[in-house]
């Protein structure tokens, strides 16, 4: 994608854990930065999905160690938490400050949903359960093409509950689809609240997705090593599914599991207090 | 029309390796089976799963390739409406949308596989382009232009198979997307329609120049949007006696189009329209039988016509 040539090759490194860490609290500051400006902010489920989100980018996308990464696609389905996209995207250097400094606001280009022209942005998501199916159409591309490229895709728990992502991911098995490798954000937490409460058969995850053919891996969403070694259980011709157990509103206490955090900003009060929690307890 | 539909993707498949043809589960026969045959890689079964089948053509697309969706129009768009509005519209991809057998062509099937409000759903999505090409050759053409020219998003009325080749002794000669067609050039009334149903207006024009010595013209709009708002205000200039009548309900019709066009641009003519009725078919037989319950046979639609 002409976006990500924005990146050049001068600039990647070899994946780096304790570099990784100290990127998440970055981009968790900036976050909170940034709910200083606006009402609106996903902020529960963008700070779930950070180490994911930085280990696609760093670990399989821009990464020294990865021949052609660049060439490697990745969609947010859950468009709702593309604040952690947005900042990784900074971090990158392919989405300016200016961006970041205009979120949803009428002189900026970007909004609470990724949208598609956008940098770095390379599908339109924000209706959830639509990633599954442009992720299959392009993981498809890529095969008939016979590329070795991968297609990174990011899926909320609701989105499971989508009937258009198990149309498709039946399709990717059919397809034998083994360069879509998905992760699931499973913070467990949705706007009506925990998700083993008000959606129990929702549970057992794992055993759906592999009664679908697709190979399942299980990690702590919340350590890229966890995270990087899930991605051994994938197998030949098969779609790859790992499910990252999280923690919606992941690094501020009184936002962790708390469902009125999938939307909402904190106060100047509430953020001073964050900020203090985040510095201790990753220092 | 579905077979020159498949001989046209065919043979610009053939040519342009970034065609590619989605199914929902229609079996394919003719060209389609030979597309399918020598190009597999390119022709994609997505089962009966049509909001998957919009969503994989979109990847493709935001890949670089212009794919063709095709299924029943009720099952083309409005079971993956939502979809085609994010994932084509919103992107604004060059994918097509066939809609096949629209209009009450699946007479026996019940009102679960009659498309009647198509052109109203796809018409109201920005960056769509809507087209019903009236028969055969002009089926090709169009499906040639969405293979090569479209700029983003296309929904396409498809009839079924063995419409007569009736634009082969047109008026207009030439059939352009986004250019209404004069099929027959008459001085009294003109006759607008699209799709299959230009085929009853031609019954009716036969008939008005038979029993009242009455020459029509028959004017086909077969881009339904853009609108061609040029050719569309010079027929409101001309004509005393406007009459619109098409397979599909009103609210949201191409008479409704027309008639606040003609209402914004003060141009007061005598504009009538046969649609549908807003209301669902409950009963079965021919396609004929089921137009003529809802007011669009020769006689009720002379009738209409003879209205003061």
């Amino acid at each position: 994608m002409d976006n990500n040539l924005k990146f050049s090759k001068r600039n990647l490194k070899k994946f780096n854990i304790t570099d990784s860490r100290k990127r998440c609290l970055k981009y968790r500051r900036k976050l909170l930065d940034i709910s200083q400006t606006v009402t609106a902010l996903h902020a529960g489920g963008a700070l779930s999905s950070m180490e994911i989100v930085d280990f696609i980018y760093y670990g399989l996308i821009y990464n020294k160690n990865i021949p052609d990464g660049s060439k490697n696609t990745f969609l947010m389905s859950k468009g709702h938490g593309c604040m952690s996209q947005y900042i990784a995207l900074n971090e990158l250097g392919i989405l300016d400050d200016k961006h970041l400094e205009t979120y949803c606001k009428s002189n900026g280009i970007l909004g609470c949903h990724p949208d598609f022209g956008n940098p770095g942005i390379e599908a339109s998501t924000g209706s959830l359960g639509h990633g599954m199916g442009l992720a299959t159409g392009m993981a498809y591309f890529e095969k008939i093409n016979k590329t070795n490229n991968n297609i990174y895709v990011v899926l909320s728990d609701g989105e499971l509950q989508e009937g258009s992502t198990w149309e498709a991911m039946m399709m990717a098995a059919n397809l034998k689809l083994d360069n879509l490798i998905c992760f699931l954000d499973h913070n467990g937490s949705q706007s009506f609240g925990n998700t083993k409460i008000t959606h129990p058969k929702f549970y057992p995850i794992n055993s759906k997705i592999k009664s679908f053919n697709w190979s399942v891996g299980k990690a702590n969403g919340h350590d890229v090593r966890s995270i990087s070694s899930s991605l051994k259980n994938r197998k030949e011709n098969k779609p790859h599914m790992t499910i990252c157990d999280t923690i919606k509103g992941k690094g501020v206490s009184f936002m962790e599991n708390k469902p009125i955090w999938h939307y909402r900003s904190p106060n100047s009060e509430e953020y001073k207090i964050a900020i203090n929690e985040l510095t201790q307890v990753y220092s | 029309m579905r077979n020159k539909f498949a001989d046209a993707i065919f043979e610009i498949g053939s040519v342009n390796k970034n065609i590619c043809a989605l199914v929902a589960d229609i079996s394919p026969a003719g060209s389609m089976e030979k597309f399918r045959k020598k190009y597999p890689d390119r022709f994609i079964n997505c089962g009966v799963a049509e909001q998957s089948m919009i969503g994989i053509s979109a990847g493709l697309a935001l890949k670089g390739m212009r794919p063709f969706c095709y299924t029943i129009a009720t099952f083309a768009l409005f079971r993956p409406f939502e979809f085609i509005r994010v994932d084509l519209g919103y992107q604004n991809l060059p994918v097509t949308v066939i809609g096949m057998g629209a209009g009450l062509i699946y007479s026996t099937l019940g009102g679960t596989h009659h498309s009647m409000e198509d052109i109203a759903i796809a018409s109201s999505i920005p960056n769509m382009t809507v087209l019903a090409p009236c028969d055969p050759i002009e089926m090709k053409l169009a499906t040639i232009w969405c293979a090569t020219k479209s700029k983003g998003p296309v929904y396409m009325r498809l009839g079924k198979v063995g419409e007569p080749e009736i634009t082969k002794d047109a008026y207009d000669k030439k059939f352009t997307i986004g250019k209404l067609r004069y099929i027959k050039k008459g001085e009294d009334i003109a006759l607008i329609s699209y799709g299959i149903t230009i085929n009853v207006l031609i019954e009716v024009s036969k008939e008005l120049k038979n029993k009242q010595n009455i020459n029509c013209s028959i004017i086909n709009m077969h881009t339904i949007k853009p609108l061609d708002k040029k050719g569309l205000e010079k027929i409101l200039k001309k004509y005393k006696k406007i009459i619109i009548v098409e397979e599909h309900v009103p609210y949201g019709s191409v008479s409704s189009m027309i008639k606040s066009y003609a209402y914004e641009n003060k141009i007061f003519t005598d504009i009538k329209s046969v649609t549908l009725k807003d209301e669902f078919i409950h009963f079965y037989g021919s396609h004929k039988e089921l137009l003529n319950k809802h007011g669009l046979s020769t006689s009720k639609i002379i009738k209409k016509i003879n209205e003061k």
